[in-house]
């Protein structure tokens, strides 16, 4: 079949249509219940990233650079590694207290600090690899910098 | 707050922040790095008193019992070396506001920096052995990207060199680590040295283990066999990068190391103690007749830091506290006189555009106050009274001597006079003579450069005051703490 569209065929593209929001999902899923279950925000960001990648695989890089480029990207990471240490500090100063729910840790808000600090390293991983792959495979001249 | 902690959150703080801001706002980078360096040297100063009386600090993350969590530990060896990756650290970010003017991402560079320091500070306060290479590989992976900052054809060789040999290195300690933990099945360094000191039978894994560990550090300290990437990766990368890398990177990732689990986890045998007398002489002698045949200044500083990191060494393979008393001494003395060295070398490269020994000439004239602290550390790092220097080469020395090893002791004066003969090179080739007329106009460097020199300069002479009774206590507790 004839494609002049950039990316892969159309096998691929309508395939990777139907599963990257899945993907993402799954990514957010293994963040969001990091604490009680197995992953947690390292992983659950190495799958984020990965769904941007496929994305990036079949439409070609301009369908996601367009959106997060790699000055977002660093942004993002250093985003997430600034929440990380902001709650590091502020939870061990006793600044704010994060409420743990005897019996309730399947919420969010009842199993203490653990579930943001996995928000945010899944953001800091998540950017920063999906950053490492844009360096790795996009050329980028000087002018491009300008 | 909680002290031992802040000296990773500062410097990992600053390096996110400039990393997320550095290129929207304009001098944030020169104000936080220079703020946290000041920090931190203050930080570092301030835990002085509490380690000399208490002997440990212990601070445990989230309040876990030391074994379950990550713990950070300062005793008396962890304080010293503190003290100078602190001190370096510090003069090395004033000294980088006008020289770094001339890349373009400058913010960059101050990021990378700020997370090498996490990594370093990390590495010395970690109580476990597994946090220590998670900091070590944090260090390292900043280094080698900062020896390539200029993107010269050179500086990439140099880089990758650097990455390859690096990551062989830390590939031999992950491999000890785990070995060491299936053995031991903890990864707490106290806990480790208590568990190999109780079981009898200790069959060969142990030795395998020394023998990685051997490898790995002392490709990271650049002892000789494994000293190939050091002169170029320490020529190449921009002066202050060079300055810290010569002056604290390789003793921390490579010689503080080496001592923590050798001389606190594993236990010294004679064995490993002779290994390391000869590969102490063996960078010693090396090192030092390598640096004479280059005539560029940058490297030929290089190779004298693998004959001086060789002193080291030896000091701490003989063994006797006059020994690691005056190894210790001589870590501290060369920090302080090869930073300056390096920064002094930046300084005639700015102002000149070459570092090549031909091509300069008579810069004294025009160059004052460099080569003034060019000339104290020249004859501090030879061994010239009363020059700091000088006071750690004649204890160790004299420790050589009193451990029976006269000749040894007549080796280490022998390579002490080459490095004389490399740095009146030096002296002759870039201060003295008729200064050539493509050097007519050349200025001396900014007062933000000159200042971090002078005290570099200064402490290279009194350096040596340490050794007297009031002050003796903080090379002592360092003393005690390896060899308790």
């Amino acid at each position: 079949m004839k494609n002049n569209a950039p990316g892969m065929t159309l096998i691929v593209k309508v395939i990777t249509r139907l599963t990257v929001g899945l993907i993402l999902l799954y990514g957010f899923y293994i963040v969001l219940h990091g604490h009680i279950g197995p992953g947690g925000g390292f992983a659950g960001g190495v799958i984020m990233a990965l769904s941007l990648i496929h994305l990036m695989l079949a439409y070609g890089k301009e369908a996601v650079t367009k959106k997060i480029g790699r000055r977002r990207g660093i942004m993002l990471s250093s985003i997430g590694a600034v929440l990380f240490l902001a709650l590091f500090v502020s939870s061990s100063v006793g600044f704010i207290k994060f409420p743990v729910v005897p019996g309730g840790q399947h919420i969010i808000l009842g199993a203490g600090v653990i579930p943001f600090y996995d928000i945010a390293i899944s953001i800091m991983v998540g950017a920063g690899l999906y950053t490492v792959f844009l360096a790795l495979v996009i050329l980028i001249t000087e002018r491009d910098e300008q | 707050m909680k002290p031992l902690a802040l000296f990773i959150i500062i410097p990992l703080a600053t390096a996110f922040l400039i990393a997320l801001l550095g290129r929207r706002i304009k001098n944030l980078g020169d104000v936080l790095t220079n703020m946290a360096g000041a920090g931190l040297f203050i930080l570092a100063c301030s835990i002085i008193p509490g380690v000399i009386s208490h002997k440990v600090l212990t601070y445990k993350t989230g309040n876990w019992p030391v074994i379950l969590g990550s713990s950070f530990i300062v005793d008396g060896l962890s304080m010293l070396l503190l003290v100078v990756i602190n001190l370096v650290c510090c003069l090395v970010m004033v000294y980088s506001l006008s020289y770094m003017e001339k890349y373009t991402d400058k913010w960059n560079y101050q990021a990378l920096f700020m997370l090498m320091i996490a990594g370093l500070n990390g590495v010395i306060l970690s109580a476990d052995i597994f946090t220590l290479y998670v900091f070590l590989e944090l260090a390292s992976i900043a280094g080698y990207v900062l020896v390539a900052f200029s993107t010269e054809a050179e500086a990439l060789e140099a880089s990758f060199r650097y990455t390859i040999i690096g990551s062989l290195a830390s590939v031999c300690i992950l491999l000890g680590i785990a070995l060491l933990y299936s053995f031991t099945s903890t990864l707490n360094m106290a806990d480790i040295s208590l568990i190999i000191a109780s079981r009898s039978q200790q069959g060969q894994l142990l030795n395998f283990v020394s023998v990685l560990f051997l490898a790995g550090f002392g490709m990271k300290a650049a002892l000789v066999p494994f000293h190939a990437w050091l002169p170029d990766a320490h020529s190449s990368a921009p002066s202050p990068v060079s300055a810290t890398l010569s002056g604290v990177v390789i003793k921390t990732l490579g010689v503080y190391s080496l001592i923590r689990i050798f001389f606190n986890v594993i236990g010294t045998s004679s064995n490993l103690l002779n290994c390391l007398v000869i590969l102490g002489l063996a960078s010693m002698i090396a090192g030092a007749f390598l640096a004479i045949a280059q005539n560029d200044i940058k490297r030929m500083f290089a190779y004298s830091s693998i004959s001086q990191v060789g002193y080291i060494i030896f000091a701490l393979g003989i063994g006797t506290p006059l020994a690691v008393l005056g190894g210790l001494f001589h870590l501290l003395n060369h920090a302080v006189f090869k930073s300056l060295l390096f920064l002094n070398a930046g300084a005639i490269e700015r102002v000149a555009g070459t570092r090549d020994l031909t091509k300069l000439k008579g810069l004294a004239e025009k160059l004052p106050l460099t080569s003034s602290t060019a000339l104290f550390g020249s004859m501090s790092i030879s061994g010239v009274p009363p020059f700091a220097g000088f006071w750690s080469k004649l204890i160790i020395i004299i420790a050589a001597i009193e451990a029976g090893h006269p000749i040894f002791a007549l080796i280490a004066a022998l390579v002490s006079i080459v490095t004389l003969v490399y740095y009146l090179k030096f002296q002759a080739g870039v201060f003295f003579g008729a200064l050539p007329s493509a050097f007519a106009n050349i200025k001396e460097a900014p007062l933000t450069m000159k200042m971090p020199m002078v005290v570099l300069a200064v402490l290279s002479v009194a350096g040596g005051l340490l050794l007297l009774p009031c002050c003796r206590e903080f090379l002592q507790s360092a003393v005690k703490a390896v060899l308790s």
